[in-house]
């Protein structure tokens, strides 16, 4: 176990403290897992609005003449159809098709970028990105020192946010961002996030995220807003059934099973890990990522195995507690035979074989604004 | 940190309040304020013989999985069953509502190997650091 001096800590660290946050190692940091306590502070950002230090969170710069071209042979997604000022959830894979991480690609201009990374893997993938830049005329920066990233999550966001900047937010859309001031202080605000709710993703300055952060703690008590810790952050991607790298996605998984074949284009030009992916498409898949609901009580946790009428079919990559439903939901690669829903299971947790069933994702319905501006 | 001057603690953050030959068992209040909300317990059956500083339970919150250990030896006479719906009740009276089980025990001399409240304040102190 990492000894805590050892990890690296945010901007915030010791506002964090103050607040009674309870911090713990984090792939390398000192976060907070949760202030008042993981069930309230999920329903604070299911009724109305938390805010998240989300510093931890790696970003790159890419920019140059030929940023574009990288990018695309880069990452899954076609970045060819974005417009200045948007973002794209994409993947970046491994000649094999395995994935190098989960990012967000945001567009400043047709030859300017910047992806916003895993905490875990921000350094790897920045090597990976140099690694395969080397034939292309850009300049690739690691800014994830220099930045913070706050997330602030929940209906009145919005409201809380336009308190304290002049940038019209009711304009940026959903996956758009926006330079933009909060005070007078720069940052990027973007309309992303990671709960299921309206919410908003603030780069800023490592410098000026204490003051950026306590301002919107202070405006944000009207509203109700409080710190949210790494532990609701969790419960509220898991009730979206939104995958975590390292949990449902790693170098050796095979993203289509994971039902992302959504932002892998396999018309687009050769990028990394096409000829693998398709290999696997057109092969068919054998098996898939599900929801899993249990039906009875108890709380289903990573590497709990399923079973299916007593053979074992599968292992939960995640799995916790949902507030929301008051129930325990997982999730776990099951053969496609298992994939339907209502199809039932059980999780073994302990010596219990505990009844559950499959369900379709998310499990909460999304709430995110998917408003085009 | 609510520690109450009637009752005996062990070194896993269990209480045992003890009345005659039976004693109630819960955890503490630094326990459940370390573990968080609590959203399952799972308890054992009335009737089984528990063995004391061995697991007799489980209680889980949302991020953690404790066992629960006897702090004595003896049969299950009783388990709180409203935990199995309002597991909550850890959190919010963790020396009252949030009682675990009741137990019969025969060794006295076991009670020995409990700890005060005074050494079990210190004991969490240590803890914290």
């Amino acid at each position: 176990m990492a000894n805590d001096s050892n990890l690296k800590t945010t901007p915030l660290h010791s506002m964090h403290k103050e607040l009674g946050g309870k911090l713990v190692p984090f792939a390398g940091w000192h976060m907070p897992i949760q202030f008042k306590g993981v069930i309230q502070e999920h329903q604070c950002v299911r009724d109305g609005v938390g805010i998240f230090d989300v510093s931890h969170m790696g970003e790159i710069e890419i920019a140059g003449p030929e940023a574009k071209q990288l990018i695309q042979y880069l990452v899954t997604n076609d970045i060819e159809p974005m417009q200045n000022n948007q973002a794209l959830y994409t993947l970046m894979c491994l000649e094999t098709g395995g994935v190098v991480d989960d990012l967000l690609v945001h567009r400043f201009s047709d030859d300017h970028y910047f992806f916003c990374v895993n905490a875990s893997n921000s350094d790897k993938d920045f090597q990976w990105i140099l690694k395969n830049a080397s034939n292309f005329n850009v300049s690739v920066k690691n800014t994830s020192q220099q930045t913070a990233q706050l997330a602030v999550q929940g209906k009145h966001s919005e409201a809380l946010i336009q308190k304290l900047c002049d940038t019209p937010l009711g304009e940026i859309g959903y996956y758009h961002f926006r330079k933009a001031k909060i005070y007078n202080f720069e940052c990027i605000i973007a309309r992303t996030g990671y709960t299921g709710e309206d919410g908003f993703e603030i780069y800023i300055d490592s410098k000026d995220a204490k003051s950026v952060y306590k301002s919107l703690i202070e405006e944000g008590k009207p509203f109700n807003l409080q710190p949210i810790g790494l532990g609701a952050r969790d419960t509220l991607r898991m009730e979206m059934g939104y995958a975590l790298y390292g949990n449902e996605l790693n170098e050796n998984c095979n993203p289509l099973e994971a039902g992302l074949e959504w932002v892998i284009k396999l018309q687009k030009n050769d990028f990394l890990g096409k000829a693998a992916l398709k290999k696997q498409k057109d092969a068919g898949l054998s098996r898939r990522l599900v929801g899993i609901r249990l039906l009875d009580r108890g709380v289903p946790r990573p590497h709990y195995r399923v079973l299916n009428e007593g053979s074992l079919i599968g292992e939960l990559t995640s799995g916790t507690f949902s507030p929301s439903l008051n129930a325990g939901i997982g999730l776990c690669y099951v053969s496609t035979e298992h994939t339907k829903p209502g199809t039932k299971l059980d999780v073994e947790i302990r010596k219990l074989k505990v009844p559950a069933e499959v369900v379709k994702l998310p499990f909460l319905p999304s709430r995110v604004k998917k408003i085009n501006c | 940190m609510e520690v109450p001057e009637n009752l005996l603690y062990t070194q896993e953050h269990e209480w045992i309040r003890v009345d005659g030959k039976n004693a109630t068992v819960g955890i503490t209040h630094f326990a459940q304020d370390q573990l968080g909300d609590i959203v399952f317990v799972e308890l054992p059956e009335v009737g089984t013989l528990i063995e004391q500083e061995n697991p007799f339970g489980v209680v889980e919150s949302v991020k953690t999985v404790s066992d629960l250990y006897a702090p004595i030896s003896g049969t299950v006479t009783a388990v709180n069953k409203d935990l199995e719906v309002h597991p909550e009740q850890v959190n919010d009276a963790p020396y009252g509502n949030g009682w675990i089980i009741e137990i019969e025990f025969s060794d006295d001399n076991e009670l020995e190997k409990l700890m005060s409240p005074e050494e079990y304040i210190e004991r969490c102190n240590k803890e914290q650091g």
